[in-house]
């Protein structure tokens, strides 16, 4: 059962961060004053996409919260990491992407970070 | 006009996007985690049981600021590449030890130090550099 928890999760994360990039990317920036937040959701209405983004994330965090109640963090936190470099290589070869040595490093230590916070 | 936009202008709004969603989301998590031990009920599929531990004011007030947090994500989204987002976010884990070891008095090992820095340090290297590397026309310009 934790397996399937965590590949719901990792799987909403990815699905959910991919479609929001793409959307907002499209959208044009935004900002996050009160109007700024009123003319988001008035984006997010308009676009499907996203609100199935946002729905990804629900969905994700429900697996994760579920996935907590059963399995101890130092367990969810470097599951749910996996999703981090699934996201980082869709980025460059879906979202098109340029990654670069410099920034292809920094993730690798977060990844690694991340791996050694949650164990 | 928005075109006009010094780079650094530009640079310094994804930078205070990005300390303002951490700021939620390091207030949400908290309010979240403190009100969830109070509830005595085991989450599963039941929708019902999440509904209800909202009833819970310091679950309602959590939940209230991670989908502040969320809105906050997508504006950041729309500034900056998901492969910079993600790690320079990561930052979370570093103030969620912190606030672990100042408030909760948690024991934080030498593994965890480790890590800790290790996301900092990536966090840093990716920080530097350029933030946007699509060259996505947007559709709808700010109005301002």
């Amino acid at each position: 059962m934790k397996w399937v928890l965590v590949a719901v999760m990792v799987l909403a994360t990815v699905a959910g961060d991919l479609l929001q990039s793409h959307e907002m990317k499209r959208a044009g920036e935004q900002s996050v004053s009160a109007r700024g937040f009123a003319r988001l959701l008035h984006v997010i209405a308009q676009r499907r996409l996203l609100i199935l983004g946002v729905a990804c994330n629900a969905v994700s965090f429900f697996s994760f919260m579920a996935l907590v109640q059963t399995e101890p963090l130092s367990f969810a936190v470097p599951a749910s990491s996996a999703s981090f470099v699934l996201e980082t290589l869709l980025a460059k070869f879906v979202l098109h992407e340029r990654l670069g040595a410099r920034r292809a490093a920094g993730a690798l230590a977060v990844l690694a970070g991340v791996v050694l916070v949650g164990g | 006009m928005k075109n006009l936009n010094t780079r650094s202008g530009a640079l310094l709004k994804t930078y205070s996007v990005l300390v303002f969603f951490l700021a939620l989301k390091a207030a949400g998590n908290s309010a979240m985690a403190w009100g969830m031990k109070q509830v005595p009920e085991r989450m599963s599929i039941n929708p019902a049981l999440y509904l209800h531990a909202m009833l819970n004011p310091f679950v309602a007030m959590g939940v209230a600021a991670l989908i502040l947090a969320l809105l906050t994500r997508m504006a950041l989204l729309s500034l900056a590449d998901l492969s910079f987002v993600l790690p320079v976010t990561a930052v979370g884990y570093v103030i969620a030890v912190f606030l672990g070891k100042v408030f909760l008095h948690e024991a934080v090992s030498r593994q965890r130090w480790l890590g800790t820095l290790l996301i900092f340090a990536g966090a840093v290297l990716v920080g530097s550099t350029s933030r946007n590397t699509t060259t996505t026309t947007p559709l709808a310009e700010d109005p301002k």
